[in-house]
């Protein structure tokens, strides 16, 4: 893809937690320090005006990456550039705060990050108020009852208490939008509201997508939901992206063992009476990873390159994968074609 | 409910309603419903949040909790009412003829016990087999559900399990004592994708062997695909629609099911817009009249708002709208 078309840019980032034992434990019983490397040498690229989604199950450090995007966490290695912007070199609070404010994110959980005790406008106004963006009262509460009225609330709602809402999740793109961010890092979004709720808040994104022209990084471990909201998915194990591409090209041709299952793992829900083969296994302990390719305990291709050398990320058709298989074409290609039957019903 | 088929349905509830006392009124949340679980059935019971669905199964086995209480309706179990046997026979008839799985697996075991322990207790409660018989019971049910090296695991607590392992031990436990149905409440939702598949073909396979009939809650629609004979939906306390889990899914007749099915985004299905319901599921305190789904049906019409429909034969399901009821939609003039 073009260059400049690149919004967010990560390039090689890792991020590593200490999990050692307390220092004076450590000292006494001579051990090191345990390491748990949350992302391992992460490249992606986020096009302007899309939704890359990264996918996986939990412990595989998807929402880590979210963090580290947003700048909640640093990275340990590599680099994060936003709009050519190394962000490792903004040093003080004023280089900072401008770039911040592109930015937003939003939580899996509605009601975690708004106080219940303040009302919606006081919470939407919130960051409006701290960025500076807009002063005079009566201006932030005009700008409130707008941005209320853009998620499909109503400008009343403004002096209700966040309780007296169902669902939640509305308020919380009111309130990132209050900084009119071109960028939003979305961690589960929906993974905590009901099917009905859900397809309102993912149509809603979409809406505010092409009516701001904003850029998503999506987090989560629903595939029928990235792929209805992405353009571009990645799919993470232990910490390593294991394969991304288009998502078309991802969901239709995926070459990587593990997407493969991830995919045949997906629930049935048009009854095309599929037998399903599930795969042994779980996701190992990540503080204790599998040498060489992280999957090789649990995929059905592993030989002992796999054990024992990392693979490299290689282009396979349209797509980018990380497996030693693929690339000594040890794989047969499964292209899952044709539309599913549609489950549209009358009435 | 004028259920007329030969066999015995093994589970049979009728006009169930589930009440909370509160200092402002009663809230019903389960409001007269009915339905049949049939020997060896696996029945789906699916709907959002606050349907009353997770109060439905925990009333059938008397684990309400107060002040939550059967206020009226009969829960038949193999011939005989279990509704009002009192709380030492209900709790003899838990276990060994109903038991019961929770989405977390980690609140139905005890931390301080091993696995083995907890087994064999439960064994011995339900079967009068003597210690070392209880034990190799044990062993053979982890095998059954897939767990390696069950001889040496036995005797392992369950933090050293990991998720998908600890929620076969739940599933070990409640078939400890050959139960005959199983009533099991989001038993896959706390797991990922993988694991949930790897649960959801087992406890298929253990129902066919055994011949368990199953009640399975969830909010999830490709669990109960994937898994249902029959599936019943339900919307703010009251079943909308019970039928087949194939005609349910492909030709849902209730606009809250068609609603449902089409908000749903499936795989590699592009559309642009999905398909979504306003509005939101009611709260207990204030379930519009009528048809508690009429404020956010896109069909809704007069009669709606005054009458509460009851289910009605429709196609292969039974749905409980009056869009079925020709009288009612011809004498509406709106």
């Amino acid at each position: 893809m073009n260059k400049n078309d690149v919004l967010v840019r990560l390039t090689g980032i890792g991020k590593d937690f200490d999990v050692s034992p307390p220092l004076l434990n450590r000292l006494m019983e001579r051990q090191d320090k345990v390491l748990l490397k949350a992302v391992d040498n992460l490249s992606i690229d986020i096009p302007k005006g899309k939704t890359f989604s990264l996918v996986g199950e939990s412990g595989c450090g998807k929402s880590t990456v979210a963090r580290l995007t947003v700048g909640l966490y640093r990275p340990s290695r590599g680099s994060i550039v936003y709009d050519a912007i190394d962000m490792a070199t903004l040093k003080t609070q004023a280089q900072i705060e401008p770039v911040r404010k592109r930015m937003q994110m939003i939580f899996q959980d509605p009601y975690a990050s708004l106080n219940p005790r303040w009302r919606v406008s006081d919470i939407i106004a919130e960051p409006i108020r701290a960025h500076k963006l807009i002063s005079g009262k009566s201006a932030i509460d005009q700008r409130v009852a707008e941005l209320l009225v853009q998620v499909g609330l109503a400008a009343v709602d403004r002096v209700k208490f966040p309780h007296e809402f169902s669902g939640g999740q509305r308020q919380r793109i009111a309130r990132a939008l209050a900084s009119q961010p071109e960028f939003l890092i979305c961690d589960e979004p929906t993974s905590a509201l009901d099917v009905s709720v859900q397809a309102q808040i993912l149509n809603l994104m979409k809406e505010l997508q092409r009516q701001f022209a904003l850029t998503y990084l999506f987090i989560s471990h629903d595939l029928a939901v990235v792929y209805h909201i992405s353009d571009f998915v990645g799919v993470m194990y232990l910490g390593r992206l294991v394969e991304w591409s288009d998502k078309r090209t991802l969901f239709q041709r995926p070459w990587h063992p593990y997407t493969r299952m991830l995919l045949d793992a997906i629930p049935d829900i048009e009854m095309s009476g599929r037998q399903r083969i599930p795969v042994a296994g779980e996701v190992p302990n990540p503080i204790h990873p599998p040498s060489g390719c992280h999957f090789h305990p649990r995929c059905p291709y592993a030989n002992d390159r796999c054990r024992n050398e990392v693979p490299a990320p290689i282009q396979k058709d349209e797509s980018n994968v990380a497996c030693h298989a693929v690339q000594e074409q040890r794989l047969p290609d499964v292209a899952v074609t044709g539309e599913p039957a549609d489950v549209t019903t009358s009435g | 409910m004028g259920d007329t088929t030969n066999a015995q349905p093994l589970l049979q509830v009728e006009n169930l309603r589930v009440e909370f006392p509160t200092r402002r009124g009663t809230l019903v949340a389960v409001d007269d419903i009915s339905f049949h679980i049939d020997e060896g059935e696996v029945l789906g019971v699916v709907g959002e949040s606050g349907a009353g669905k997770s109060l439905t199964g925990a009333a059938i086995i008397g684990l309400l909790e107060p002040p939550g209480r059967v206020a009226s309706g009969q829960i038949i179990f193999d011939g005989a009412r279990i509704d009002n046997i009192g709380y030492e026979k209900i709790r003899r008839l838990r276990g060994n003829q109903i038991a019961m799985i929770f989405q977390d697996p980690l609140t139905s075991l005890n931390p301080l016990i091993t696995v083995g322990r907890q087994l064999t207790e439960t064994i011995r409660t339900h079967v009068s087999v003597d210690e070392r018989a209880a034990r190799e019971r044990a062993i053979e049910l982890l095998n059954e559900v897939g767990i390696p090296a069950a001889e040496r695991r036995v005797d392992q607590y369950p933090h050293q399990f990991s998720g998908g392992m600890r929620q076969r031990v739940v599933i070990a436990l409640a078939l400890a004592a050959n139960p005959r149905l199983i009533i099991a409440d989001e038993p896959t939702t706390a797991l990922d994708v993988s694991i949930q598949a790897q649960i959801i073909t087992l406890l298929k396979r253990l129902c066919k062997e055994h011949g368990t009939a199953v009640m399975l809650v969830t909010h999830d629609m490709g669990v109960i695909a994937e898994t249902a004979d029959r599936v019943a939906v339900m919307y703010a306390g009251r079943i909308v629609e019970v039928g087949p889990v194939q005609d349910v899914i492909r030709h849902a007749q209730h606009p809250y099911t068609h609603g449902l099915m089409n908000s749903i985004p499936v795989v590699r299905h592009d559309v642009e817009q999905l398909k979504q319901i306003d509005g939101a599921m009611p709260r207990l305190t204030d379930i519009p009249s009528g048809c508690a789904f009429n404020p956010r049906c896109p069909k809704v019409f007069e009669y709606c708002r005054d009458a509460r429909p009851e289910l009605v034969d429709v196609g292969a399901t039974r749905a409980a709208c009056w869009l079925y009821d020709d009288t009612r939609r011809a004498g509406d003039t709106t």
